[in-house]
């Protein structure tokens, strides 16, 4: 073994000493600052989980499937929230992903120069809008136009669909709180979806623009093939902001426990539910089971959160494509 | 050139006339879809405007709220309350998202930054309502309601902004100025510090505005953190002060015609700040961008 | 119809690729385009003009000159591509058998479908080899035996015995040569009666590139090819007529002209203007 020479030695001096304690005292602050975000979703998942215990520990599994919430009785169960949350992001979903694809496509494919980017800014505004404004607006502008107008002729022209029944008298409740979930969802995908449909390849469009194809065809052909998963992630993503919405939705939903065919009956979904009771809780066991359903809407909040992640990472149709 | 050419014709014709209509009522249904969303957010902003105009007035800035049945008032206390409750959170939140998204840039070797990427994803996406829930458990159980729980509640609501903000623009400081610097002989960590973070200074304030203006509109975090109705003006972050958003949702839950107008003033002033702090935003990052020669 | 000699000019290498070349004589001539003062505007600047020429049927007719000449921007104007670009404006008549594709009531779609186009980078599109070449015909409505059309584009495009067994492969995994003849068969599949090729073979290496300028001789028994490259001896190897196309420059501004017009033969070992000689000896460009 020979001695490297200290004269020829890549190793830092003293001199150096001051800058490889910032580098180690750099590189470990910042690894300490990521770790507690990593740890941070761990606590919340923990602290979540066991402020539920009791009631998870007392119910079990058939809390999920309880159809009777009665404060009296101390009966708790959380179907008619999963069932409030589910009906009111599937009102949601079902209007807004066609029209935000459809202003992505607007934005990316068709709007003139001039008025692109004010439109697009325009509709990251609205997603801008904070849920308590749009609550408020839901519940005293939206609501009577719904119950006044909307609701009526609905009725009138669809009664015979159970979804369509007796018009609510002031406008809240799960029609009312889909479509205000509707304004929330919309900018989310089609800000999604326009920057997907602009990192089409200009290759791909015009191959299909030179076969004789019009736009649409192209777009039905080409783009939304190639970003359909994208456009499937973007609208879990959509849906994952839907069930997760608490304040904009207590506003006007109405506030109720029955499961109601109903779209214009007033219900709770779990985030509306546990908003709405945060104060007036007046057993243990009730408080218990709100904290039941924080639980239950954690989880599905990280499942869609986490599928339309794994989505976005693991699929992409145009992987290769140059 | 030969005399006959066979007749033929470039004009839309039988089949193609059809499919040309079909992409005609595909274009309007675009353009109606996006004057739609255009439609929905002036008829929002100017029908709270409108409503929101009687309560507009020096007393509704300056005046904290009148006590229960009394007319008047204003929402000084909860601007204060507001103002008070981000700073918290920003100061919080700001230096760590810096933090995180040098180590995810300049550090992590990809196999631990992804997971770290999906880790602030997914807290992105949380329910908000989850996350006073949590904060509610670890600080309000034991100490109760204060500014400084709703701060940290909304703290972990702008982390993962602020963090993916820094980290956009920490990757667009071009590689060339990143080894110009190392091979200079420069130290990394003087390198970060002098050299890269400046760079991104304005990428970042740009993030930090998004995420005040996000943080600012939420209440589900403030519900079970800083939602003790107490009127006067203060500044004592140990204790609940009253806030904006808190405020219009109570007000909007009451049957009260005066406080109705008392939430559309809230209201308005509320979404003006978001919608003005969203608009500077952007106008900085596109300023940013362009010095960044991008 | 008649076959020179080839005479190859002195800085093109030999031709290993059987070549026949066609001069037909000015009364065997069949005009597909005729295309008058043509000239072509990107909002201030002028990317062509005063181009003036007739395309004939069942020849390979090239287009050459240095790069920034207006050829993308010619051989474009030629299926109304360039009506996708914004702020583009096309000025002149390009009359296609005896029609002005830019003329009233004329659909650019219905253009496109006649005149099909290859581009310089394959494009083939994230689908899988079968539906690449099925798409255009689906779209068009040209449902009956898309099989054997599928496979007869195929053929056409030589590529039918390599993919034969792996028809629904995703195209991407086929190598460039290979789907930029995949995109020759999309494009022959909906029944054109011109290809252009906008430099098809720029990022090919020699063996694909061979197959490509192979697959050109082949098809032009029934079309009519035009083919825009950058490279001289392509020209010099695949084409009938070749057209080279230069810049002027005036006060300032550069604008694409076509100099000169010529049987390839004759373009290349007797060119009339003097800067098509320079050009093809090397001194320029």
């Amino acid at each position: 073994m020979s001695a490297v020479p200290t004269d020829y030695s890549l190793r830092s001096s003293r001199r150096r000493l001051g800058d490889r304690i910032g580098d180690v005292a750099l590189r470990g602050t910042t690894l300490i600052a990521a770790l507690a975000a990593v740890a941070l979703l761990g606590a919340i998942v923990w602290k979540v989980l066991a402020l539920a215990w009791p009631s998870i520990t007392h119910y079990g599994l058939s809390f999920v499937t309880g159809e009777t919430w009665d404060p009296v009785k101390k009966v708790f169960g959380a179907l008619p929230f999963i069932y409030g949350t589910a009906m009111s992001s599937l009102i949601a979903l079902v209007i807004a992903t066609p029209l935000a694809i459809a202003i992505a496509l607007w934005l990316s494919e068709l709007a003139p120069g001039g008025v692109r980017g004010v439109v697009g800014s325009l509709v990251e505004m609205l997603a801008a809008i904070p849920s308590v404004v749009l609550g408020l607006w839901g519940i005293l502008v939206l609501g009577p136009f719904l119950a006044n107008h909307l609701e009526p002729w609905l009725h009138d022209k669809l009664g015979f669909i159970p979804l369509f029944g007796e018009p609510s008298p002031t406008g809240t409740g799960l029609f009312t709180a889909g479509l205000i979930l509707t304004i929330m969802v919309v900018p989310i995908i089609a800000s999604i979806c326009r920057e997907l449909f602009l990192q089409v390849p200009d290759e791909l469009e015009e191959g299909a623009l030179a076969l004789g194809a019009t736009r649409w065809e192209m777009v039905r052909g080409v783009i939304l093939p190639s970003t359909r998963t994208g456009i499937a992630a973007a609208i879990i993503l959509g849906l994952g902001r839907a069930l997760g919405e608490a304040i904009a939705v207590t506003q006007v939903i109405g506030g109720g426990t029955m499961i109601s065919s109903n779209l214009f009956a007033p219900i709770d979904t779990l985030a509306s539910k546990i908003a709405a009771s945060y104060q007036g809780a007046g057993s243990g066991l009730e408080t218990a089971s709100l904290l039941y359903l924080a639980a239950i809407l954690l989880v599905i909040g990280l499942l869609t959160n986490l599928a339309a992640q794994v989505i976005v990472r693991v699929f992409d149709p145009l992987k290769g494509a140059h | 050139m030969s005399a006959v050419t066979p007749p033929i014709s470039l004009r839309a014709s039988g089949g193609l006339r059809r499919r040309r209509l079909v992409n005609k009522l595909m274009e309007g249904v675009g353009w109606t879809s996006a004057l739609l969303a255009v439609a929905v957010l002036f008829v929002v902003i100017v029908s709270v405007a409108v409503r929101a105009w009687p309560a507009l007035s020096w007393d509704f800035f300056t005046k904290p709220p009148a006590l229960f049945g009394q007319p008047g008032g204003g929402i000084s206390s909860a601007i204060v309350g507001s103002l008070l409750i981000v700073a918290i959170a920003t100061a919080i939140a700001l230096p760590i998202g810096i933090l995180i998204a040098i180590y995810l840039t300049e550090f992590a070797p990809r196999s631990v930054a992804r997971p770290i990427q999906l880790v602030l994803d997914v807290l992105n996406g949380l329910p908000t309502i989850i996350t006073g829930i949590f904060v509610f458990g670890v600080v309000v159980i034991d100490h109760g309601q204060s500014a400084y729980a709703a701060g940290f509640a909304l703290s972990i609501v702008m982390l993962p902004l602020v963090a993916r903000a820094a980290q956009e623009t920490l990757l667009l400081v071009p590689s060339a100025l990143r080894e110009g610097s190392l091979a200079l002989g420069v130290s990394r960590w003087r390198s970060v510090v002098g050299v890269i973070l400046p760079t991104t200074f304005g990428g970042v304030l740009t993030g930090a505005i998004l995420a005040v203006a996000r943080a600012a509109g939420e209440t589900a975090p403030l519900l079970f953190t800083c939602s003790i109705f107490n009127p006067a003006v203060s500044t004592d972050v140990t204790h609940a002060l009253p806030n904006i958003p808190v405020l219009i949702f109570t007000y909007s839950e009451q049957p009260d015609q005066a406080l109705h107008e008392q939430a559309w003033g809230a209201a308005l002033v509320l979404m003006m700040f978001v919608l003005v702090s969203s608009l500077l935003a952007k106008a900085l990052l596109a300023r940013s961008r362009r010095k960044l020669g991008r | 119809m008649m076959t020179d000699d080839v005479t190859i000019p002195v800085d093109v290498a030999p031709v290993e690729i059987a070549q026949e070349r066609r001069t037909p004589s000015p009364t065997q001539r069949k005009v597909v385009f005729d295309i008058r003062d043509l000239a072509v505007t990107y909002g201030p600047t002028t990317a062509i003009s005063g181009v003036d020429l007739e395309i004939y049927g069942n020849l390979i007719t090239a287009f050459i000159g240095p790069s920034g000449c207006g050829k993308s921007t010619f051989i474009r104007s030629l299926n109304r591509m360039n009506d996708l670009v914004p702020g583009a404006k096309v000025d002149g008549r390009v009359l296609y058998h005896g029609q002005d594709i830019y003329g009233d009531g004329v659909d650019p779609v219905e253009v496109r479908r006649r005149i099909g186009m290859v581009f310089q980078r394959a494009n083939p599109f994230p689908k899988s080899i079968y539906d690449n070449v099925a798409w255009g015909p689906r779209v068009l409505g040209m449902k009956k035996a898309l099989d054997e059309r599928v496979e007869k584009a195929l053929t056409r495009a030589a590529l039918w015995d390599e993919v034969k067994d792996r028809l629904k492969k995703s195209a991407l995994s086929l190598s460039g040569g290979q789907q930029q003849r995949l995109c020759i068969a999309r494009a022959i599949a909906i029944e054109p009666e011109v290809l252009l090729l906008d430099e098809p073979a720029s990022a090919l290496d020699p063996i694909a590139t061979a197959a490509i300028e192979e697959l050109m001789h082949d098809l032009k028994d029934q079309y009519t090819i035009v083919i825009v490259t950058h490279n001289m001896q392509q020209a010099a190897r695949v084409a009938d007529m070749t057209a080279f196309f230069s810049l002027q420059v005036e006060e300032g501004k550069r604008t694409g002209i076509l100099v000169e017009y010529e049987n390839t033969d004759k373009l290349f070992t007797n060119p009339a203007d003097k800067r098509t000689e320079d050009y093809v000896t090397g001194r320029f460009g």
